[in-house]
């Protein structure tokens, strides 16, 4: 006896908000293409229910400087020389199908020379010339080097519609005033809590900035590192959005790349159990299984660092949309 | 799901529309005044539904099923070591917890020689890898019948059940199947299949959770078991999509080779997502060598919070320096939520660089806590005369620069 059975489809009452990020010469930019983020109106990848209009992007990052013993061999390794010229680097990045280009400056420059506003406008100029693609920019995390960078970087990319962060709650009001003053958008980084992404998101959108300009970065622990608590996070944020919680639609940006390469399983090559195998393969597993992880929990930006792994998760998301 | 005690009355002869049956209803012959109050026994499972010698097959047949979990257990077992799935309630582990860790399997097809079957089965059985003081392990080995030789299955079964864990038996022919099964006694065979490619796994097994717990619709109400590496793309997605599997909602998964470097991460993520929520992974309180210490080397303390211990862990490891951390036992809480709860405070500071070999390990005294408990300085000086007390920064980035420069 043939069973009837009904697919068990869900009713939600809300989408993820669209935020389009990089402008065209007509939009007053010089992207080559812009791209939007969000729009969902169901969990990742159940096109069964809605098809996503917007597939998950892959950032890759690009740093102002050659990261050097930051960065383990595997990864260094696979960039190469391109390493030492943000410009080259930033090529070699979009050669791997990267949807964006993630410039992180650190707080030094190639000599180890403190890094200035003056520095980074000049780094920025080249990367922009260096690609079409829309482009992220991360200050170093301190905030008044993220001011002073941030800033310069915002003049000199006006009307780029970049994406730039990371606004804290400690430290957003300038990065923000400089991104209205520009054209451009911001992400909201808040340590793995549903309530204070949504209150930042509030406190960003409270000094002028529109929803449509701001990604919420929600943060995440690597794999073994708890990545748990951000997958939950995450899981969380996207169902109250889809319930209709207007201050928690917007699209998610996470940074998985950074988290997986800091980990012992990315950087130890000696000394560890058998069991771990390979360090080269370990240590992009890692990387891959963290933002592969974080791609079903709904991301809609993933940063990633090995050029191996961009290739990999745009595979799966290319897959994971044929639904 | 369990009914309800109404829910049952209905089922019970007192409700029933069959004269004859009804005519038994609140006849007490089960020890309970009327029908009602026997349901409302039945409910909250203090009677048996066999003290009623009434109730028609139909309702019985309705109340037992019931009585099953949305998704059965499934228990794969061998000599001492077995694997569970099923008896999941929630789609999100965030709204109770996941229960039974997805059982990770690994393929082996029975046109290797027995050797190296024997060897490889052994080889998924001996694996074990520390992740915070928990051993994680693979569940057991995946038969698959390539041959299509009834005997040289069952030769492989024989093979491969020489390293007593959990097996899995993979034929579509009832007969070779049952050659192998006759190998391998006490083995649950599954019976499940699902969709697998990256896309249609997700939706199939969506859907399945979904029609379990939402819909309780029984017959689909079973752990399924999924093969990442038929999902087409080749060799290195298979982990990824074993990841998806293992989130979203396998209850078995079977890998096409044991590969350390694959298999390590995906024991970590089952690790992480099978946690519950409620129950955050607490570290071993103890003494932690970082980067091989000698007797000089710092000693820095936190608490067993698992993420906690990472962010600090993680950050002298990257260092590069040689230090000891030791990590007290405040019951899985950060810093300052442990501090404000009175789980990490001076004399339980005391108590672990009392109660651990590191007065032993090291020729100096000097330890540091962490920047935000700054305020138990005086306290722990006077826990710990022997002792000098420093402050630490408050965040785990920090240290490396504190390392090189305070210490
Ligand atoms: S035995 Fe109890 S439940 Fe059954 S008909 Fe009699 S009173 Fe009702």
């Amino acid at each position: 006896m043939p069973v009837t059975v009904e697919v068990p489809v869900e009713k939600w009452a809300g989408t993820v908000r669209p935020v389009v990020l990089g402008a065209t010469a007509a939009e007053g930019g010089t992207r080559s293409h812009s791209l939007t983020l969000g729009g969902q109106a169901t969990l990742p990848f159940l096109g069964f229910e809605a098809k996503a209009p917007h597939p998950p992007r892959v950032a890759v990052e690009v740093w102002n400087r050659n990261p050097g013993e930051d960065w383990p061999e595997p990864l260094t390794s696979a960039w190469g020389a391109v390493l030492d010229d943000p410009a080259a680097w930033t090529q070699a990045a979009e050669a791997t199908g990267a949807d964006l280009i993630a410039l992180r400056f650190a707080t030094v420059d190639e000599t180890g020379a403190p890094m200035t506003g003056g520095k980074a406008r000049q780094v920025f100029k080249a990367v922009l010339k260096a690609t079409g693609l829309p482009l992220i920019v991360f200050g170093p995390g301190q905030a008044e080097l993220d001011n002073e960078i941030l800033v310069a970087v915002a003049e000199e990319g006006a009307g780029e519609r970049l994406l730039l962060g990371s606004c804290e709650d400690k430290n957003y009001r300038t990065i923000v005033a400089a991104a209205l003053a520009n054209g451009h958008f911001v992400t909201a980084r808040t340590p793995m809590d549903v309530n204070l992404s949504k209150q930042l998101t509030i406190l960003i959108h409270d000094m002028g900035m529109p929803l449509e300009r701001i990604v919420t970065d929600p943060t995440t622990g690597a794999l073994g590192y708890g990545i748990e608590y951000g997958y939950s996070v995450m899981e969380r944020l996207r169902l109250a959005a889809l319930q209709g919680d207007t201050m928690t639609q917007q699209p998610m940006l996470v940074t998985p790349g950074e988290e997986a390469w800091r980990t012992k399983e990315a950087r130890a090559a000696e000394g560890v159990p058998a069991a771990w195998g390979d360090w080269a393969t370990r240590a992009l597993n890692w990387e891959t299984m963290t933002a592969a992880a974080l791609v079903e929990s709904a991301a809609d930006i993933v940063v990633l660092r090995h050029p191996e792994t961009v290739r990999r998760i745009k595979h799966m998301i290319a897959e994971l949309q044929q639904a | 799901m369990a009914l309800s005690g109404l829910e049952i009355y209905k089922l019970l002869p007192a409700s029933s529309k069959d004269p004859a049956e009804k005519a038994h209803g609140n006849c007490k012959e089960c020890g309970y005044p009327t029908c009602l109050a026997f349901a409302m026994k039945l409910a909250a499972k203090q009677a048996e539904l066999a003290a009623c010698k009434y109730i028609s097959e139909a309702s019985k047949a309705k109340l037992s099923a019931a009585a099953q979990p949305p998704i059965r257990l499934i228990t794969l077992a061998a000599d001492g070591r077995s694997s569970k799935a099923g008896n999941e309630i929630v789609l999100f582990r965030h709204e109770k917890t996941f229960y039974n860790p997805a059982g990770i399997f690994v393929r082996v097809a029975d046109t290797l020689p027995a050797d190296e079957i024997r060897s490889q089965a052994q080889a998924v059985a001996d694996y074990k890898v520390d992740y915070v003081g928990l051993a994680l392990r693979l569940d057991g080995v995946a038969v698959e019948v390539a041959s299509g030789d009834p005997a040289q299955f069952a030769a492989a079964v024989a093979a491969a059940s020489a390293a007593q864990i959990p097996l899995i038996l993979m034929a579509e022919d009832p007969a070779v199947m049952a050659e192998g099964l006759a190998q391998a006694g006490g083995v649950t065979p599954l019976l499940c299949a699902v969709a697998h490619t990256f896309a249609d796994s997700l939706s199939a097994l969506t859907q399945l959770r979904r029609l379990a717990l939402k819909k309780n619709f029984r017959p689909l109400g079973y752990p399924a078991i999924a093969f990442p590496y038929l999902g087409g793309g080749g060799a290195d997605m298979e982990m990824i999509l074993a990841g998806q599997q293992i989130a979203k909602y396998a209850g078995f998964v079977v890998l096409s080779r044991f590969e350390p470097a694959e298999v390590y991460p995906l024991l970590v993520l089952r690790a992480n997502l099978f946690t519950d929520p409620q129950k955050p992974i607490q570290v071993e309180p103890g003494v932690y060598p970082i980067n091989k210490p000698t007797a000089d080397a710092p000693v820095l303390v936190t608490t067993n919070f698992s993420i906690t211990y990472f962010a600090v862990a993680n950050e002298m490891e990257s260092s590069g320096l040689p230090a000891w951390l030791l990590v007290a036992d405040a019951e899985g809480m950060s810093v300052l939520t442990a501090w404000a709860a009175g789980k990490f405070d001076a004399e339980k500071i005391a108590k672990t660089v009392k109660g651990t070999s590191i007065a032993d390990q090291v020729a100096h005294r000097k330890v540091v806590i962490p920047g935000h408990v700054a305020v138990l300085m005086g306290e722990l000086e006077e826990e710990l005369p022997d002792w000098q007390i420093k402050v630490g920064p408050r965040e785990a980035v920090d240290l490396p620069r504190f390392l090189k420069t305070a210490w």
